[in-house]
């Protein structure tokens, strides 16, 4: 700053200097076309580095006497500046709202399908699915072999050598016949696995692969998904085992859905029972007659869903736990049945043959 | 199990009620209703008609015959026939004008063959009992003319088709299912076992059971005399047709009929034909037998058979011989009723690859009281119905067997149902299954009623006496019954499983999932999340596979289990990699139309040890085993450890509107791998490798320290070429029990900073061979504590470098925790930076 006062030095500071200021400004406002150039103006005719801001420093040059005159001057003509700016800023921003951006309208409805997401096996999600429904119920997931020992595939299940059911799993033997070791054909010999590693009471629920010797066709597949669930405490009776299914079969399908237990026969429980659930589709009324069919339930009114029963007090005896002390439950049931008539999928082949056609509609979940 | 209703009627006091009604009360007994077939419904204007005329047309392609039938009309009807199997004289069913047959066939006067056909005479076939229709039925001689054929024959009736159980052996039969009926309608029923064979002193033909591990009862009865050509009554040929068995002739019929309303396999010799004394006995070394079916069949020595002199004339409880098979002329009858070893002819059964009607049954297990009334019976009818005289003698050979009895406490079904049944309850069910119950302790077994008990009290107090303990003593036809729990389930069932009332047990606070499970699901979301769609390709490969993937001789990957039974026998191995699947999956996706593939999937791979085991012991069910049991199980198991591979064909970006797309490349199956180990939480890192089927020169190993995780990049082209990929299809496999087991834990946090960044640009150029991924670490390592993070914004090769060169442009941000740092201070870094990636790789600055 400038400690010399000489008036006529300071030109900017002159009333028609000032003025000159000002009326360029405005002009230079005026003829702003867009934003952008009105951006420009105000730097130019406003910003820090512009003729008027340059000016109103030299008002501390003046003499005492004169820098209120100046001031009042500079001011005003910032004012006036300032006033132009925002009038012309408002008159731009609705020509732009206006025509601008009308212009730069695009076809949002264009794709943009660059990179399609993939997605999940429904046979995975599903399998996560219901080991979280029993998550929830206090169970930890436990986990096998898929080539196991005949020991636990049968034998430690109560399936002896000769037994009618033995005969009925069409078995892949690995090796030779009598190599001792098969693709297990059901989840449960981890049961046996849980109940030979885990400190009891146990409550596991085992999903997984498992393997019969069918042909591939619609309905059928060697390599097939179950999941298996197994609890071992005091005190535990079939009620359990219907409230435990009940409350399941109300997480899948939602609430009121109803459940039937009848007598089945598996070796590793006794007694045994199939449970098969009420129609979710048509609650049981294409059973009436008269009424509609239904496709899901093959007008039957109830879907076969899986088999259950009292853990036979053989197999705890083979796993080492006291028949006397403990008893429980074990459940099963088939993950590709689940999806046949939970997602309406007809055909066993979609689900194993890897058409992308068949496994992106799932998403993340099925 | 299939039979008709009308037949259970005959046993048992069915109210009346519908055949669903009576499936519906077995399902819920545990005899699952398969299916109900209404026969014979709508079947009307069918009668008994004489054959008075008979004339051969001539000049047709066939035989046709124009014939007069007397059907009890005022005239005889004139009918064409293209059957040629009856005579003047016979007695066949007509079915006239205006009737209606199975199927809702009707039956019209039309012009045919030249003359009026005025109804039509039927085989067996047409009237819907059976597949016979290689000619009319005829029906026996004194059957009254015009009579209605639906009434006589019985043809109206329901169908019921069972599935049996395996346990339920004694259900295989008329006389089980009555029971079970019975009880669950509480109606009274008759046992058609229930008949008293006269007593004889006398052998009927002489027989021994040579091993009583094979055989404990063995029957035989005589009949001689027998009428060869008599014929089985229409009743029973209904009944057999109905029961999904073909009438064969009346001894056949005979047996197949008692087998199925009794469920005592029954087999008839011609008594001609037999040489000296029966003998049951297993098999000897080089033994044959040519069984009915007219196989020669090389017999095990675990084999039971029944013997003469001659040698083997029957497979026990599964095909009779061919030698001693009774014929058209056989007059003479042996009737042979056993009860054979059930796990003997399961055996049998299952080595010959035989099942027949009697084999089902004995594997099952049969009353082994029934051989002596069977037999009776069997006489009995081929008696009625063949002529002949019983034969005044029967032979029994046996072994006593000791009733099993099972001793539970009186609250035992209680305790397993959760459902306060009460005592006497328990011990009526029993009874109705046919045990003897005997109770010790506590009260008498003819204790005045207890009070019902709600069923839905669960801790009821316990209604019976807890010192009560029944002695049970199962029926002979119940051989299923062992155990404790087993006495349970027939008083529950019987009960009815719907009184099961439903309580959530308080299971104990889970852990929820594991790391590693959290993991897998991660690991899936991840890949699906960029683009990759999740397949299950089943773990079968064959050797093919292994040569298509360039595999060299020596690889590991070369050591494969191998299936005694695949499915098919180009695909016998079980896989020691996820690739063949995924591949052949892309393959088959390719060829319905997508070209634009990301594929992955998750899944076991089988990789034994090479010195383990050929064999895992199957160990005993008496205890739990021991460590070393169970070790010696897992030393022959193969290692299973779970994989995640991904396969990736044509665009990874699209191409469309907007421009080119870009194709997938081994920069993608390396991310995609970058990807999977990011979840564990692990930054991979990468080296250059050699290894099948990968490129030679575009294959990444990646590890996690130093432990190999698996590889990534663009398949070699043989490979592409041997399973007809998209060229440059590429590819990564990652071991996740690997990664599992390198899980870092919980993401340790640093403090964010929030003083300004000071970016730094550096172009290095080295030697054209140097990984980038060296050059990186160098500059990592070397930048110190100060470096925030380094990115590659570009690679150059060409002229400015100089040849076999290339140049790398990094930015470098420096940031620290607690100041702002000053352009000395980064400047050092990178410096120290640059000087380390010079020492180790050579580089120098660009243009220095």
């Amino acid at each position: 700053m400038s400690n010399t006062y000489d008036p006529v030095e300071v030109t900017p500071l002159h009333a028609d200097e000032v003025a000159r200021m000002e009326a360029e400004a405005v002009a230079a406002i005026e003829a702003a076309a867009d934003l952008d150039a009105l951006k420009q103006v105000r730097l130019a005719h406003s910003g820090d580095r512009s003729p008027i801001a340059l000016a109103n420093r030299e008002i501390g040059a003046l003499p005492p006497a004169a820098r209120a005159e100046a001031g009042k001057r500079i001011g005003g003509a910032r004012k006036a500046i300032g006033e132009a700016l925002a009038a012309r800023q408002a008159v731009l921003t609705s020509e732009r709202d206006e025509h601008v951006l009308v212009e730069e309208t695009v076809d949002v409805t264009l794709p943009w399908d660059r990179r399609p997401r993939g997605a999940r096996h429904p046979l995975t999600t599903l399998q996560e699915r219901i080991a979280d429904a029993f998550v929830a119920m206090g169970y930890e997931v436990a986990e096998g072999p898929e080539l196991e020992g005949e020991w636990f595939n049968f034998d430690a299940l109560n399936i002896a050598p000769d037994h009618p059911a033995r005969s009925e799993h069409d078995t892949f033997f690995v090796g030779s016949v009598d190599s001792g070791m098969v693709l297990r054909t059901q989840t449960s010999p981890v049961q046996i696995r849980a109940l030979l590693s885990r400190d009891l009471p146990v409550y596991v629920i085992s999903p997984g692969k498992v393997f019969r010797t069918d042909e591939l066709d619609a309905t059928h597949t060697p390599v097939f998904h179950q999941v298996e669930g197994l609890a071992i405490d005091e005190g535990l009776t079939m009620a359990h085992l219907k409230g435990t299914l009940d409350r399941f079969a109300e997480v899948m399908f939602g609430k009121g859905i109803g459940t039937r237990f009848r007598p089945n026969y598996f070796p590793f429980t006794e007694p045994s029972a199939e449970m098969d659930l009420r129609c979710f589709v048509c609650r049981g009324a294409s059973a009436v007659p008269g009424n509609p069919a239904c496709r899901t339930c093959k007008s039957e009114g109830w879907i076969e869903w899986g088999g259950c029963g009292m853990v036979n007090p053989r197999v705890l005896v083979a796993c080492g736990v006291d028949p006397a002390r403990y008893s429980g439950f074990a459940f099963g049931m088939g993950v590709e049945r689940t999806l046949m008539f939970r997602n309406n999928a007809e055909d066993m082949r979609d689900m194993v043959e890897g058409d992308v056609r068949f496994t992106l509609p799932f998403g993340m979940e099925a | 199990m299939r039979f008709p209703l009308s037949w259970l009627r005959e046993y048992v006091d069915l109210p009346a009620v519908t055949a669903h009604e009576v499936a519906e009360k077995l399902t819920s007994a545990g005899l699952k209703l398969e299916s109900i077939e209404f026969v014979g419904e709508g079947i009307k204007n069918v009668v008994v008609g004489e054959v008075l005329s008979i004339e051969e047309l001539t000049g047709f392609k066939k035989p046709i015959r124009y014939c007069s039938v007397e059907v009890g009309e005022a005239a005889p009807r004139w009918v064409i026939c293209g059957a040629t199997n009856f005579a003047v004289g016979d007695r066949v069913p007509v079915a006239l004008p205006g009737a209606v047959l199975p199927g809702g066939f009707e039956v019209g006067s039309r012009k045919t063959y030249g003359h009026v056909s005025d109804g039509m005479i039927c085989s067996a076939r047409e009237l819907g009992i059976g597949e016979d229709h290689s000619g009319i039925l005829i029906l026996p001689a004194g059957t009254h003319l015009g009579a209605d054929v639906v009434e006589l024959l019985g043809l109206r009736d329901d169908v019921i088709e069972l599935e049996i159980t395996p346990d339920r052996g004694y259900a295989l039969s008329i006389r089980g299912i009555a029971r079970e009926v019975a009880t669950a309608f509480g109606v009274p029923w008759r046992d058609p076992a229930d008949v008293e064979p006269p007593s004889f002193t006398e052998e009927a033909h002489p027989a021994s059971i040579a091993d009583p591990s094979a055989c404990d009862r063995f029957v035989l009865r005589t009949v001689s005399g027998f009428d060869p050509s008599a014929e089985t009554p229409m009743w029973m040929q209904v009944r057999l047709a109905r029961a999904g068995m073909r009438p064969v002739s009346l001894a056949v019929d005979v047996t197949n009929y008692l087998m199925i309303e009794l469920g005592q396999p029954l087999h008839a010799f011609d008594r001609a034909k037999l040489s000296g004394p029966v003998v049951v006995r297993r098999a000897e070394r080089g033994e044959t037998l040519e069984t009915l079916d007219h196989v020669v069949r090389k017999l095990h020595p675990e084999d039971i058979l029944i013997t003469d002199s001659s040698g083997a004339i029957s497979m026990a409880g599964t095909m009779g011989g061919l030698e001693t098979e009774i014929s058209g002329e056989t007059t003479d009858l042996v009737i042979e009723a056993a009860h054979f070893s059930a796990t003997g002819t399961a055996r049998m059964s299952r080595r010959h690859n035989l099942v027949s009607e009697a084999s089902r049954r004995f594997e099952r297990g049969v009353d082994r009281e029934l051989p002596l009334y069977a037999s009776w019976r069997a006489v009995q009818l081929l008696v009625a119905f063949g002529g002949g005289t019983a034969g005044a003698g029967v032979t029994h050979a046996g072994v006593d067997v000791e009733p099993a009895t099972i001793t539970i406490p009186a609250d035992h079904p209680d305790r397993v149902a959760g459902v306060a049944y009460g005592r006497d309850t328990v011990v009526h069910r029993l009874e109705q299954v046919g045990c003897t119950v005997v109770s010790q302790g506590g009260g008498q077994a003819d204790a005045e009623a207890a009070s019902p008990v709600p069923a839905d009290v669960l801790e009821a107090p316990s209604r019976p006496d807890p010192a009560e303990v029944l002695t049970v003593t199962p029926p002979s036809w119940r051989p299923d019954l062992t155990d404790p729990n087993d006495l349970a389930e027939e008083v529950i069932r019987l009960e009815g499983y719907e009184r099961l009332p439903s309580v959530l047990p308080a299971a104990p606070a889970g852990a929820g999932l594991t790391e590693a499970q959290r993991l897998r699901r991660r690991v899936g979301r991840a890949l699906a999340a960029a683009g990759y769609a999740e397949t299950l390709a089943y773990p079968f490969v064959g050797v093919r596979d292994l040569d298509n993937l360039q595999l060299p001789a020596g690889d590991a990957r070369r050591r494969a289990m191998r299936l005694a039974n695949p499915i098919s026998e180009d695909e016998p191995l079980m896989r020691t990699t996820l690739l063949p699947g995924l591949l052949k999956t892309l393959v088959r996706n390719v060829g319905r139309g997508f070209g634009d593939l990301a594929l992955f999937e998750s899944g076991l791979v089988y990789r034994p040890e090479p010195d383990a085991p050929a064999k895992a012991p199957v160990l005993g069910v008496d205890r739990r085993p021991t460590e070393e049991e169970l070790a010696t199980i897992a030393a022959a198991l193969p290692r299973q450890p779970l994989r995640v591979a991904v396969v990736l064909a044509g665009e990874h970006d699209r191409s469309g509107w907007w421009g080119a797309g870009r194709p997938a490349t081994w920069a993608d199956a390396v991310e995609a791998a970058r990807v999977v180990a990011r979840e564990a939480g692990v930054e991979a890192t990468v080296r250059a490798d050699r290894h099948e089927p990968w490129h030679p020169g575009r294959c990444a190993a990646l590890y996690v320290g130093e432990t190999l995780l698996g590889h990534a990049g663009e398949l070699h082209p043989r490979a592409v070429e041997a399973y007809g990929l998209p060229a440059r299809t590429c590819a990564m496999e990652l071991e996740l029990t690997v990664l599992e087991a390198a899980l870092p834990g919980p993401v340790q946090v640093e403090p964010v900073s929030t003083y300004p960044v000071a970016t730094q640009d550096v172009a290095l150029v080295v030697p054209a061979e140097v990984p980038v991924a060296d050059v990186e670490a160098a500059l990592r390592e070397g930048a110190g504590s100060l470096l925030e993070s380094i990115r590659l914004f570009d690679v150059y090769t060409g002229s400015q470098v100089g040849e076999g060169r290339k140049s790398l442009a990094y930015t470098l941000r420096f940031r620290a925790a607690d100041r702002t740092l000053i352009v000395e201070e980064t400047t050092a870094a990178r410096d120290a930076a640059v000087a380390l990636a010079a020492e180790r790789t050579g580089a120098h600055l660009r243009g220095a």
